[in-house]
């Protein structure tokens, strides 16, 4: 298969529509393409005003939460007493999520052009790109494009680095971030302070992820206006959104739509629809941390911020995961849980024993050995690793194993009643 | 000015406490222990443990009381439903990978771990038999620590500690998720000088001294406070004595001397209050040999000799006996042409970077402020040389003197020395864990210490013994209580004026004369 693929009919291409073409990789290409002008525009204008449009743009984080963009950057001190630091966070761990790494591959003077202008808004002198350490290709792209746009001085008195994780999941939390930028263990810190009090190296701070930095030059090039008109349910939720789709898709990638689009146009239309014969049984919406979805919710979400939380999932970071109905539930939710044990920094109790204890479980229950009790036991321990913990990564733990013993509870009763035949994890 | 105060309520409690007080420390002032593990206020907050999560009204989750600071008509509750059953969830996960050998672990009796499980945790555990706990070898952290990896529940106090307190950051927390345990430099020892604090801040059996293994049971501890002998520095302590022998010295929290620490000089600084070969009875000089007798005729014989003999007297004192004796020891010789002097044994300072003021000191006498203020010299040579020629010597608890003396020498000690054979009276005393006293440190506190255990035989605290001296020659009444000997002290010497054994209570106070000089 062809990647990246031709654009479908019903993609929105914005960020990607450079995707593919490896002369928009250099600096000359990318100015071709009318890059760089946003920045050279944006680097004359009052930082309170790029903050004022990209505000009225309606842009919210990519990298999970949806924390409008504007309002982030806003509560920067207005008045500069000390240095200000803006880090991206192109740490992209989350299992099912791979937009980042194709920004950054095909598209990498986007990123530093809206990095540089995200600086000029906050007011940051200082610019640290954290790249995820498996990115060897992002990264090798990144560091051509950021001394190609060096020797060509497109970021005025802004300084932007590039520093490489060494593959903690973790450390794509922001202040875990932020600790290992500043050469500590990746280990998030308790809030309050914020960031924007109190960040990087324990000064001002303003973390973006990529994809939200990456569509600033759009929003400044087209208009607030323009951004805000792309939106087809929530007007909550603007703009286009990547997502990554793997899974038993016919055509996984990455599909740039609009907000608001139908989660089932995507997956069977976009991505071709199940391999033959099969058919849709659940689907992760939004990176492995968030609830999964059963077939009906599926077909019936709109992709937006709110049309997820209305199917009782999120839309976190858009890594749509699809199941067909080959698929073993109980092992997919055990291999998710392994992998939060696996990440977990150890700092809070909860995540630290629960993210194993619950693998543990599901392990057994797989193994033929589990009881009904087990089942109550992991829906208790859930409830006491969510919401308990200084990050979420023990909620995250949590989401697939609540949500995978509601809706496909069946599965797991089978394996405790001897029905399905034990499998070996270990 | 003063700090501006909060008002809140704790458990339905009302407390006013400064603004930027962290709940957890108002909710003591409520009389509420909100239990804990990570937290410290000897160290900066980790906020990490999870256990002090607390329900505050019009919070949209529980709060870690440890992190949050007060807000003016905050309601905490700390037994609400959801708040237990964080705590409850917190405990059972601890005890998951915990090898649960309390019979075994020197901190049964004093763990935070056994506390709180039996105050709030689950009677039983969910975690199934056929898991493996996770486990990794015991390891040699230092010179008197011992690091269990099973008991370890990643609390990081030790690590901050050795970080922020220390500033010598040997430690740390390696690997992730529940294989991370607390990891040592490859080529790092946990020898610094006040390293020992990390285990008695450890609130679990992990981190325990060698000098300490296996020798007693929590339970079988009596404590009493006291004040650290091994330096100038005052530190608050407190002995733990079983059956009467001292077999643990740590710190007892005193914010304007010591916070929550004390160095591994001090901690090791014990095995002498134990010494069995002490002097038990009082003994007289005949013909060429001492003989035991009682304290009647003892003091009959010194007051005697006193009397008979010429004016000249010196005296040579330890530094490390209450301020009471010395007084009382200056005003046996009231009327004499009087010396008085003590020795200063020096030894390498050794401070705790992360708090300042506070240091191992060079001088390791922990009375000698107190000696000074009563208008003992360190010119100690010199009354040595003094001595040769005085009509009377009166060596204090120093038994490495080589007193040569043509004069008569009473010796007043714990034990004898060769050196002291010589001495018409041999006079025993009470060692600092024996009796009631105070010393005043280097910066010129004024702090008592308790009795731990009984003196051997017919031993008296040295203040006792001044004041029956004293008495045989007239100078005022015997004492029966120490804090009734430093009420004597403080009528007649200025640093001390208005003071009494009631104000000074267990943190002590600061002399009034100036010091220093």
């Amino acid at each position: 298969m062809g990647y990246p693929h031709k654009p479908h009919p019903k993609e929105t291409v914005v960020l990607s529509k450079h995707f593919g073409e490896a002369d928009a990789k250099s600096y000359k290409g990318w100015v071709k393409r009318g890059g760089y002008r946003a920045l050279e525009r944006a680097l004359a204008t009052e930082p309170a005003k790029l903050i004022e449009t990209v505000k009225e743009s309606g842009l919210r984080g990519r990298g999970g939460a949806g924390f409008p963009t504007g309002l982030k950057w806003s509560f920067m001190p207005r008045e500069k007493k000390k240095p200000h630091y803006l880090c991206v966070n192109a740490d992209e761990s989350e299992p099912g999520t791979f937009k980042d790494r194709e920004i950054m591959r095909w598209t990498p003077h986007a990123l530093l052009e809206g990095t540089a202008i995200a600086a000029h808004a906050i007011q940051a002198e200082v610019a640290y790109i954290y790249i995820r350490g498996e990115f060897t290709e992002p990264w090798a792209a990144m560091e051509k494009a950021l001394t190609e746009a060096r020797a060509a001085k497109v970021f005025g008195d802004i300084q932007i680095y590039l520093h490489r994780g060494a593959g903690a999941y973790i450390c794509g939390e922001e202040t875990a971030l932020m600790n290992s930028i500043e050469g500590k263990r990746g280990n998030p810190r308790i809030k309050p302070p914020f960031p924007a009090a109190a960040g990087l190296f324990g000064l001002p701070t303003t973390i973006n992820n990529v994809e939200t930095l990456a569509a600033v030059p759009h929003i400044l090039t087209n208009g607030a206006a323009w951004y805000k008109g792309l939106s087809l349910s929530s007007p909550k939720s603007t703009g286009t959104k990547l997502f990554s789709v793997c899974g038993h898709v016919q055509q996984p990638g990455n599909y740039e739509v609009t907000m608001g689009f139908p989660l089932k146009d995507l997956v069977y239309e976009l991505c071709g629809g199940m391999r033959p014969g099969r058919t849709l049984k659940a689907c992760i919406p939004g990176g492995s941390s968030v609830p999964i979805l059963d077939r009906a919710e599926t077909e019936s979400c709109l992709l937006d911020y709110e049309g997820v939380v209305e199917r009782g999932s999120m839309l976190g970071s858009g890594g749509v995961i699809v199941f067909d109905d080959s698929t073993d539930m109980v092992y997919q939710i055990m291999r998710l849980a392994r992998f939060y044990a696996h990440e977990s920094c150890a700092q809070c109790t909860q995540c630290r024993e629960g993210t194993a204890w619950t693998t543990k479980i599901l392990e057994r229950i797989l193994a033929g050995q589990g009881t009904l009790a087990d089942l109550d036991l992991l829906l208790d321990l859930s409830e006491n690793m969510t919401g308990k913990t200084i990050c979420v990564l023990s909620d995250s733990c949590a989401a697939p194993v609540v949500s995978g013993i509601k809706k496909f509870k069946s599965e797991f009763e089978a394996y405790i009643a001897g029905r399905r035949k034990p499998v070996m994890v270990a | 000015m003063p700090d501006e105060l909060v008002s809140l309520t704790i458990d339905g409690v009302p407390v006013r406490v400064p603004k930027g007080t962290l709940v957890i420390e108002a909710a003591k002032q409520a009389g509420v222990l909100v239990p804990h593990y990570c937290y410290h206020p000897g160290l900066p907050v980790a906020g990490l443990c999870r256990m002090c999560l607390v329900e505050i009204e019009q919070a949209p989750k529980l709060q870690i009381a440890c992190a949050t600071q007060v807000a003016e008509g905050m309601a905490v509750h700390t037994q609400a439903q959801a708040a237990k059953a964080a705590r409850r969830g917190v405990l059972e996960l601890l005890l998951i990978n915990h090898p649960l050998d309390c019979p075994i672990c020197d901190q049964a009796g004093e763990c935070e771990l056994q506390d709180f499980t039996f105050q709030e945790g689950r009677s039983a555990t969910r975690y199934s038999p056929d898991y493996a706990k996770r486990f990794n070898p015991v390891e040699d952290f230092g010179p008197d620590v011992l690091y269990v990896p099973n008991r370890c529940i990643l609390c990081t106090r030790c690590v901050r500690f050795m970080e922020d307190v220390a500033k010598e950051p040997v430690l740390n927390v390696s690997e992730r998720g529940d294989r991370a345990y607390i990891g040592i430099h490859a080529e790092g020892r946990l020898d610094h000088p006040w390293a020992g604090n990390v285990v008695d801040l450890c609130p679990v059996g992990s981190l325990l001294s060698k000098d300490f293994l296996h020798k007693a049971r929590a339970w079988e501890l009596d404590k009493t406070a006291s004040i650290c002998t091994g330096c100038s520095q005052g530190c608050n302590v407190a002995l733990d004595t079983r059956d009467n022998v001292v077999v643990r010295v740590r710190p007892r929290s005193n914010l304007e001397v010591n916070r929550y620490f004390i160095c591994d000089h001090g901690r090791m600084n014990y095995r002498w209050m134990n010494r069995g070969d002490r002097i038990e009875a009082p003994l007289v000089r005949r013909g060429n040999e001492l003989h035991a007798t009682d304290w009647d005729e003892a003091v009959a014989r010194v007051a005697t000799l006193v009397r008979g003999a010429g004016s000249r007297a010196v005296a040579l004192v330890s530094a490390k006996v209450s301020t009471e004796a010395l007084f009382l020891a200056r005003e046996l010789f009231r009327g004499h042409e009087w010396t008085g002097a003590f020795q200063v044994v020096m030894g390498e300072e050794a401070p705790l970077a992360g708090v300042p003021g506070l240091a191992l000191r060079a001088e390791r006498a922990p009375n000698a402020k107190g000696a000074e203020l009563l208008g003992y010299g360190r010119g100690y040579s010199a009354a040595l040389e003094a001595a040769e020629r005085a009509a009377i010597v009166l060596v204090l608890d120093e038994p490495d003197i080589a007193v040569r003396c043509e004069g008569v020498l009473i010796y007043v000690g714990t034990v004898l020395p060769e050196g002291a054979r010589d001495a018409a009276v041999v006079l025993p005393i009470a060692n600092i864990a024996e009796e009631d006293g105070t010393f005043v440190n280097r910066d010129g506190r004024v702090q008592r210490y308790s009795q731990a255990k009984p003196a051997p035989g017919m031993a008296r605290p040295a203040w006792w013994v001044f004041a029956e001296l004293g008495a045989a020659l007239g100078h005022g009444a015997p004492v029966a209580t120490a804090a009734d000997a430093f009420a004597r002290l403080a009528r007649s010497v200025d640093a001390f004026r208005g003071m009494g054994y009631e104000r000074l209570g267990f943190g002590g106070r600061p002399a009034a004369a100036p010091v220093g000089v």
